[in-house]
């Protein structure tokens, strides 16, 4: 009997593999595929040219007035101009400092939270959650430590923008868990009451509800209770929010198999001990992509508040577009809101595919 | 102590009773008039064919399905819709199931302290130690810190033994433990339900390992159509069936 020997494993043919083997197999497999890749390569050239062309090697930034826009170029200079008000709204410019220190404040926990090797991480995201909207408060709008009143409607830019959807994200996400809960639950009053909830708030425009809150929600209360605006349309997109949030959360909770149920109960967990330690850290799991994905649409949605006379950051450079002194701006003041929009969202977007890619512990493959 | 006035009087040595137990899944007739009386210690085997209600009688003694008339009395306590009963009730009884059931998200360790620390208000430390004790015991103890997913399926279910051998259970159901393993995992299983039926654990086990049976059952019962069709200990049950039914059963799947 000989014994086997086993053949060595041979290096792959060098055009099979590495760029040249993707190009090869992607990109010129055949000519017709030749010379559409040639075709699309000149065009996405001729185009790109085109507009690194515009946005900057002929484009302004200096100056303080149209009049620095000569180059035929973009015009940047509108957007340096106005930026601040993009981004402080019509807040008072000697009190700018305190959403200066908001700002710095949010950005410096996102990164803390969102960075693996930081250490007391619970603390940090109970700061976050219950500390941190308290300062924001008191920082943003005043009325305590000697601070300054500084009415909501001064408010606007992108910071209302992050206002209206971090205070949504936030205050959405428990109510709907708590709705997607009450939907799913043995007790036919509760059952009803989460059903109709959120039937009826998805059945409804945004806009409306917006209108509602704002026109339709003071005639019936008496003369004199003035609600802020700002919070009657916050409390309309949470409420609005929680019901879609509400529905991908019984879409999770549907996910996760009956036994993991009946596991928790054998072994004596109550209702609320199991779902908090068992069905809803494995739920919110798999529904993280649709749970960002509502966030996301939180996020673009809150430029709706708009016609309510709120002035996002949206509202404001379609303000300042229009602007006399500033003709054919659009372009870049359109362009300057969608960039500013894809950044958050992506960031978003970014973060929950890391954040599931981390969560994920090797079952349901 | 003041959980005393919940229980009731039993013959001494019985600690689960059910006393013409009925349940029905809308229309269909599962548990048709189930008299079965446990007393410590013993180990008794349940068999039949698929549907014949043998796992939707071990779910009723904890309450995962609920039965609609009869009597079911687990250690003193009468499971009614009272929730304090049936916690009483699920602090007493173990269960391991056929798809293992493991929590996923978590550590096998974390698997096997999370009911003692949140239902039983053991401290971390000790409950972390009661776990390595019952997971040296299904012989895991190295694979504390892995996740379910990481593991094969016959030491998931020995973790899943470990997990409820953790809130101390008087009793252990098992329902099907060994039917979604591969044919050289059973073994492993079956060795750790040896091992603990030979310490006195009481065990009711829904299962088809007839080797099992015969070697540590103190009574095999056979159940068709959602009665108890017939009960005796291993050797006669196997060897003397009495009825009809049984003994075609025991041709199927003895044949083989």
């Amino acid at each position: 009997m000989t014994a086997h020997i086993p053949k060595p494993s041979l290096p792959a043919p060098a055009q099979t593999v590495g760029v040249v083997g993707w190009l090869r197999k992607n990109l010129f497999s055949s000519w017709p595929n030749t010379i559409v890749t040639v075709l699309c390569f000149l065009l996405i050239a001729y185009y790109g040219y085109l507009f690194l062309d515009w946005a900057l090697l002929t484009a302004d930034l200096g100056g303080v007035s149209s009049d620095a826009c000569t180059s035929g170029g973009a015009c940047w200079t509108f957007i340096n101009v106005r930026f601040p008000q993009f981004i402080y709204g019509f807040y008072p410019e000697n009190l700018r400092w305190r959403i200066d220190i908001v700002y710095a404040m949010f950005a410096t926990l996102i990164v803390l939270l969102v960075n693996e090797r930081v250490p007391f991480k619970k603390w940090l995201a109970i700061f976050t959650l219950f500390v941190f909207p308290v300062i924001a408060f008191y920082l943003l709008y005043g009325g305590a430590f000697g601070l300054e009143i500084v009415d909501t409607h001064k408010w606007g830019g992108l910071m209302l923008t992050l206002v209206l959807s971090c205070v949504g994200i936030v205050a959405s996400l428990p109510i709907g868990v708590v709705l997607a809960l009450g939907r799913r639950s043995d007790m036919p009053v509760i059952r009803s009451i989460s059903t109709v909830y959120i039937e009826f708030w998805r059945g409804v425009p945004l806009i409306t509800v917006l209108f509602m809150a704002s026109v339709m929600l003071p005639l019936f209360m008496s003369a004199g209770t003035d609600t802020d605006k700002l919070l009657r349309a916050l409390i309309g997109i949470t409420m609005f929010q929680a019901a879609y949030m509400a529905e991908v959360v019984r879409g999770g909770l549907q996910a996760i198999p009956r036994g993991q149920y009946e596991a928790a109960s054998a072994l004596g967990l109550n209702y609320w001990k199991s779902m908090s330690l068992i069905i809803l850290p494995q739920a919110l799991k798999l529904m993280i992509p649709g749970i960002v994905n509502t966030f996301i649409a939180l996020f673009k949605d809150t430029s709706l508040v708009l016609i309510i006379g709120l002035f996002d950051l949206l509202a404001l450079v379609q303000s300042a577009i229009i602007d006399p002194d500033w003709p054919n701006v659009s372009t870049e003041g359109y362009l300057f809101v969608a960039s500013m929009f894809w950044v958050f969202c992506y960031s978003m977007s970014k973060y929950s595919q890391a954040l599931e890619r981390k969560l994920h512990t090797g079952h349901r493959n | 102590m003041q959980l005393e006035s919940d229980k009731v009087n039993t013959s001494s040595s019985a600690i689960i009773e059910l006393k013409n137990v009925n349940k029905w899944y809308g229309e269909f007739h599962v548990l048709k008039d189930i008299n079965l009386t446990v007393t410590k210690g013993e180990i008794i085997v349940i068999c039949g064919p698929s549907g014949s209600g043998k796992s939707t009688m071990i779910r009723c003694i904890n309450r995962l399905e609920e039965h609609q008339s009869g009597n079911i009395i687990v250690n003193g306590v009468p499971l009614t819709n009272d929730l304090k009963k049936i916690d009483l009730v699920r602090k007493d009884v173990g269960m391991v199931f056929q798809h293992f059931n493991l929590f996923p998200h978590l550590t096998v360790l974390q698997n096997c302290t999370l009911a003692p620390i949140w239902a039983r208000k053991t401290p971390q430390k000790e409950a972390d130690k009661l776990a390595m004790k019952y997971l040296e015991r299904v012989k895991i103890p190295e694979q504390a810190n892995k996740y379910p997913g990481q593991l094969s399926g016959g030491q998931q279910q020995r973790v899943a033994i470990a997990r409820s051998l953790c809130m101390n259970p008087q009793v252990m159901l098992f329902d099907e433990p060994t039917s979604a393993l591969d044919p050289e995992m059973v073994k492993e299983v079956l060795d750790v339900m040896i091992e603990l039926a030979s310490e006195g654990m009481t065990m009711l086990c829904v299962t088809h390992e007839m080797g099992f049976a015969k070697s540590v059952a103190n009574r095999v019962m056979f159940m068709d159509a959602g009665e108890i069709i017939e009960e005796n200990a291993p050797h006669e049950f196997f060897t003397h069936p009495k009825s009809e039914r049984t003994k075609l059963f025991l041709s199927q799947i003895l044949q083989h």
